[in-house]
């Protein structure tokens, strides 16, 4: 259990982390999630011990990092950067680990094997691919078999195969009762994976709810409909109690899937539709939207609002817990 | 196809099915079948071991060390040997100052990589994580390479002595004293030990290899080099003052041939090793004081 309690961190001006509170439960994988920039490497680091928290604290059952007197064994973490000596081989790279915490050595070969690096065990690590590296790193966090374990964006560089694996895995980490960890900046890898998703944008905590929530919140399904004859569907649609809003354009959008109601309806009534289609808003959507106020760097401002502080999206609020 | 690849992964981790390690054993939360050890210093030592006998760097160092050491001795041995100059009452060991000198820089670098280098390839972070008591991973650090070029620098010193007192029996040498052996064996390699790790602390507080590798060459040259151009008279103190002081200069101390002779003042006998050690004491508790302190 990794408990976080009011987590600041200040780099001179720019705050990185802006109050975080959360905690992070046993026997189910936690997807953390937040655009590039939203401080979830940087909340790591501090749960590491590596970076100093500005305010607030952060402990690993109850305990601070420091505390740790055989961490590996504790608290295994996948890092954002390569954070090895490339001029090291990848079975020194393990040992020297293994012997820090008093590990045996043939844990080294078994976290070797269970990340597929054995074959280039003796390998230097500097020739290693995007892909092979966070597996090295991988096979770091699994060294000492511990109960809690931390991966930062462990998809990246990883190829098809590669992604299928460490979903299987956390799973399977998770599944044996361990605390898994893991953040993301791509909902649909977190939508695969977290039974439950901590969301955070610009340093501060967006969204704290079970995946199943927030999926059934926001994965609204609503058939999109366009007619030349847009007043008399209106009323049709009005006197079958259907309700239709309109979304600019001369869209309509009625919620929930009656695309077959609407088509009978209108054949009937002789009018003619230029387009019905079932829709399925993608949580993908739903992540932007959450964040939108918070992405740090927009790949366009021409919808930007003029205003400085744009009213901020309360409907996140609802999952905040505490 | 240059890069190996990595054999196909098995989908779970082999493991899963040892004994001990079902879910949930004895409740929430998972119970790792690996015993559990209280860690110590002495863990740490052995991981800083297979971290430095386990990259190039080091090897090349040390090689290039041995090889300076050994290979100036036999040199300026063969030279003077073969001239038909008398040593007239002086010892033979001097002869192995210059060597010496020259691979200072050698154990300055590797003292200096020790540290910077982890900085520089993000080792520091994984080395941190396993170990988050930070004053342990610079002890360890320190131990390590300490004996590490100890023990180098013993076995080159030693033999270039050995040499040199052989090869320069008919030139008229002296017999070294029992005082004198220990000084151009021991002392001299605890002084270079000790500059190297300096240099590591330096590594350590600067935290990138160029930098801290450049400031520790020049805190070895600087002084004498500043000494030469420093022709006013009103400056005299000060010019003999860099100039005793110096590295160079403290460690002719080692061989009976101070370069200091002339003035009579400045470190002498085993001056130059107690002023290292309060250097690298001093530089200990900085290096310790800003680890503790900044973020890795
Ligand atoms: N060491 C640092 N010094 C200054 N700013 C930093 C440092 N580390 C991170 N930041 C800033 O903090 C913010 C959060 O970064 P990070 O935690 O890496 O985000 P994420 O992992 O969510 O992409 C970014 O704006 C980044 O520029
Ligand atoms: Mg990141």
């Amino acid at each position: 259990m990794i408990e976080l309690e009011g987590l600041t961190k200040r780099y001179g001006e720019k705050v990185a982390v802006n109050n975080l509170s959360f905690t992070v439960r046993p026997g189910i994988v936690t997807g953390f999630l937040g655009p590039n920039g939203a401080g979830k490497s940087t909340t790591m680091r501090m749960i590491l011990g590596l970076d100093h928290p500005t305010a607030g604290d952060v402990r690993i059952d109850g305990k601070h990092y420091q505390q740790l007197k055989d961490p590996l064994t504790y608290i295994g973490a996948l890092l954002e950067a390569k954070a090895w000596h490339g001029g090291r081989t990848a079975y020194n790279h393990l040992l020297c680990l293994a012997q820090s915490n008093g590990i045996p050595r043939s844990r080294v070969r078994d976290v070797l094997e269970t990340v597929g690096l054995t074959a280039v065990a003796k390998k230097k690590t500097k020739g290693f691919s995007m892909g092979m590296g966070q597996r090295l790193g991988i096979a770091a966090a699994l060294l000492g078999d511990p109960r809690i374990l931390m991966f930062d964006e462990p998809v990246n560089g990883l190829d098809p195969e590669g992604i299928h694996w460490i979903r299987t895995l956390m799973k399977s980490l998770a599944s044996q009762g361990r605390t898994v960890f893991v953040s993301s900046h791509l909902m649909s890898e977190m939508a695969l994976t977290a039974e439950h998703l901590v969301v955070i944008g610009q340093g501060r905590l967006l969204a704290d709810t079970s995946m199943a929530d927030f999926i059934d919140r926001n994965s609204r399904s609503y058939v999109r409909v366009r007619s030349p004859q847009r007043e008399r569907l209106l009323d049709v649609l009005h006197q079958a109690g259907i309700v239709a809003v309109e979304s600019g354009d001369g869209v309509l959008e009625v919620d929930g899937g009656k695309a077959e109601h609407i088509g009978e309806l209108a054949a009937q009534h002789r009018i003619t539709l230029h387009e019905l289609s079932p829709q399925q808003a993608s949580l993908e959507e739903a992540f932007m939207q959450l964040t939108a106020e918070s992405v740090e760097y927009h790949a366009h401002s021409g919808t930007s609002p003029a205003s400085p502080e744009p009213p901020r999206q309360q409907w996140g609020d609802g999952w905040k817990r505490g | 196809m240059s890069s190996p690849q990595p054999q196909m992964p098995q989908a779970a981790p082999a493991w899963q099915a040892a004994p001990g390690s079902a879910p949930h054993p004895g409740g929430p939360g998972y119970t790792s079948p690996i015993p559990v050890v209280r860690t110590h210093l002495g863990n740490a030592i052995a991981s800083e071991w297979t971290k430095i006998r386990s990259v190039r760097s080091t090897m090349w160092t040390l090689g290039v060390f041995v090889l300076l050491v050994v290979g100036i001795g036999l040199l300026t041995g063969i030279v003077v040997s073969s001239s038909s100059s008398d040593l007239s009452g002086e010892n033979a060991l001097s002869l192995g100052f210059f060597g010496l000198l020259l691979g200072s820089m050698c154990i300055i670098t590797l003292g200096v990589l020790t540290t910077a280098s982890e900085y520089g390839t993000g080792m520091i972070r994984t080395t941190m994580v396993a170990c988050p008591s930070r004053g342990r991973v610079l002890a360890a650090k320190a131990i390590v390479f300490f004996l590490v070029a100890f023990v180098v620098t013993l076995v080159a010193a030693s033999l270039v002595a050995f040499l040199h007192v052989a090869m320069l029996d008919g030139n008229g040498a002296k017999e070294p004293s029992g005082g004198e052996w220990l000084k151009s064996t021991v002392g001299i390699s605890l002084y270079i030990a000790l500059l190297g790790l300096l240099s590591l602390l330096i590594g350590s507080i600067i935290r990138h290899s160029a930098g801290a590798i450049t400031i520790m060459i020049g805190t070895v040259l600087a002084p004498l080099v500043i000494a030469l151009f420093m022709f006013s008279e009103s400056l005299q103190g000060v010019r003999d003052a860099l100039f005793e002081y110096s590295i160079p200069s403290q460690l002719s101390v080692f061989y009976a041939n101070s370069l200091n002779t002339a003035s009579q003042s400045g470190p002498s006998g085993w001056d130059p090793l107690w002023i290292i050690l309060g250097a690298t004491a001093v530089a200990f508790a900085g290096a310790f004081a800003l680890q503790e302190k900044r973020d890795v």
